[in-house]
């Protein structure tokens, strides 16, 4: 059984006066261990599908499952709060205490879980996300990418299954991408957490098991990565960026020079030289 | 000269008393598009605050038009008819409860009389993109980011800024909200004269449109000159830490392989034609 699964699901805001809905006819499963990432341009439904996978939001028609838990069912909401956690886009916006460790502790205290144990999980937390030692810092002093991650450990202290992240790096600075990304991966890699990590920098979705590329509230593809950068023109009608090595080595196609399924620099550099 | 920075260091005075910019000399003239470039923390934004007198520097001076603008005294109305500065995230500093009025308030504030404002306000929707009879009346906060954002450096440029200072104005945008405002940057430069000081994280960006870039370390100007000489700077960027354009970086890369390539190429097109030129020859 698949840990999440959307089946046939439209979504729209009762609020928008436009005739097209937010989501429509949505389907995907993502399985326990797997690093999706969902790519879209501005306005491609992919933070409002985030939404619904966290209870945030229910479809209109259509169900999400998660791990056999209906989202539809009020009873369920907290349950599946639990096992999926949620990473926003600001860092600014998602920390409320005023030193990190009561910050990363706010989730588990909630759960009810005796403070022995929350101590112990906001220091595995911490250290899980690379900030150890961080613990009496005052968040509004640390870095937009300290400033995720501690976001990353509140939710980990949760332990939950799976985490969706909605455009987390977007307002980081690269080194802050970077710090982030190394995070997400590690997570998935060596904590075999699922991620479903949502984002427009391409790049991104280098390392993932599974891509799924949204347009005006459709899924168009979905895919390994490599299969997905081949798809360049595509991509870029649907308003995404593609890694300027893509897009070299699909120029270099195009002109009758043979070149493998890159996806970075290094791939390219080696495939043509 | 529009801009003149002497001698200026910049100590903030807080509990770390971080040295935010240390003997910075600085002149930019008239006409100039700059691109400054550096790590958070690098003294960027705290330069540019320097221009439009948000600033005080704890030494040195800083002129505008030949105007002292880094003492007590100076006019900073004045300064800032002339210096126009878009924050980073500028539409989370949107507050009225129309566009027109939101985009009216910079040249109500300068005196102006109504005919004038909506002349100004018409004219920097259309430069922004935005038709004034569609989105004048409504809410900014019911657009989207990128219309948000447009909105706020429409604000600005009622102002009739001679220096437009931008940080990280492309942040969370997607590729076509970038290339909406690299037009636009592009027009303010080629077509109306405009001076343009652009941060920004984004090579690619600063690499197509600067015809200067500046990158900064620690508070220090440690590279000045064309985005060719600075771009060409590969080994002491890779030590700061601070990418090469993409496109860059493959050109540099391939070389080393061997391959006989001009690198000094900043269009994709343009770049890849070279390269397959360099491979049919090789």
């Amino acid at each position: 059984m698949s840990l999440i699964k959307i089946d046939g699901v439209d979504f729209s805001y009762q609020t928008d006066s436009s005739e097209r809905p937010a989501l429509q006819n949505i389907n995907l499963q993502i399985e326990a261990g797997d690093f999706a990432v969902i790519i879209g341009g501005n306005g491609s439904g992919k933070s409002t599908l985030a939404k619904l996978l966290n209870v945030l939001l229910v479809p209109t028609n259509g169900d999400i499952i998660v791990d056999g838990l209906n989202t539809k069912n009020p009873d369920n909401t907290w349950k599946v709060r639990q096992k999926v956690g949620m990473v926003f886009q600001n860092p600014d916006n998602q920390l409320v205490a005023s030193i990190v460790e009561d910050d990363v502790a706010f989730g588990p205290e909630n759960l009810g879980i005796p403070s022995d144990q929350i101590r112990q999980r906001v220091d595995n937390s911490l250290e899980m996300v690379g900030m150890a030692g961080f613990q009496k810092f005052a968040p509004h002093k640390l870095s937009g990418g300290q400033k995720q991650r501690v976001a990353i450990a509140g939710v980990i202290a949760m332990e939950p299954d799976c985490i969706v992240l909605d455009e987390p790096t977007a307002m980081l600075d690269p080194q802050g991408r970077k710090e982030v990304m190394e995070t997400i991966e590690y997570l998935n890699k060596e904590k075999g957490i699922t991620i479903v990590h949502i984002t427009h920098f391409m790049e991104e979705a280098v390392a993932a098991d599974k891509v799924i590329v949204m347009n005006q509230g459709e899924i168009i593809q979905q895919g390994k990565p490599r299969s997905i950068f081949r798809l360049v023109d595509k991509l870029k009608e649907v308003n995404l960026d593609i890694p300027v090595a893509v897009e070299v080595a699909e120029y270099l196609r195009k002109n009758d020079i043979a070149v493998d399924d890159i996806l970075t620099i290094d791939e390219l550099v080696n495939s043509i030289c | 000269m529009l801009i003149e920075v002497d001698n200026v260091t910049h100590i903030y005075n807080d509990e770390n008393n971080v040295t935010a910019l240390k003997d910075i000399n600085l002149d930019i003239d008239k006409g100039e598009f700059i691109g400054i470039v550096g790590h958070t923390g690098s003294g960027k934004s705290t330069l540019v605050q320097l221009f439009n007198g948000l600033i005080i520097p704890s030494s040195g001076t800083v002129k505008v038009n030949s105007k002292n603008i880094s003492s007590e005294k100076r006019n900073l109305k004045e300064t800032r008819r002339h210096v126009g500065l878009v924050f980073q995230y500028p539409e989370h500093q949107l507050f009225e409860e129309s566009v027109y009025k939101d985009i009216a308030f910079g040249p109500k504030n300068l005196g102006l009389d109504e005919a004038e404002i909506e002349n100004r306000v018409k004219e920097v929707m259309e430069l922004v993109g935005l038709g004034y009879s569609e989105f004048k009346d409504r809410s900014p906060f019911n657009l989207s980011g990128g219309q948000q954002r447009r909105v706020a450096i429409a604000g600005v440029l009622a102002l009739k800024p001679e220096v437009l200072v931008l940080d990280e104005p492309s942040a969370g945008l997607d590729p076509q909200g970038r290339k909406r405002l690299a037009d636009l940057l592009k027009y303010l430069y080629e077509k109306l004269d405009m001076t343009i000081i652009l941060i920004s994280h984004r090579m690619e960006e600063i690499a197509e449109l600067a015809s200067r870039v500046i990158v900064m370390h620690q508070g220090k100007i440690v590279l000045d000159g064309s985005p060719k000489e600075v771009f060409a700077n590969e080994k002491k960027l890779h030590k700061l830490a601070l990418d090469l354009p993409q496109i860059t970086e493959i050109l540099h890369r391939l070389k080393e392989k061997g391959l006989n390539l001009e690198t000094e190429i900043f269009s994709i097109s343009k770049a890849s034609d070279e390269i397959i030129k360099a491979l049919r020859s090789h």
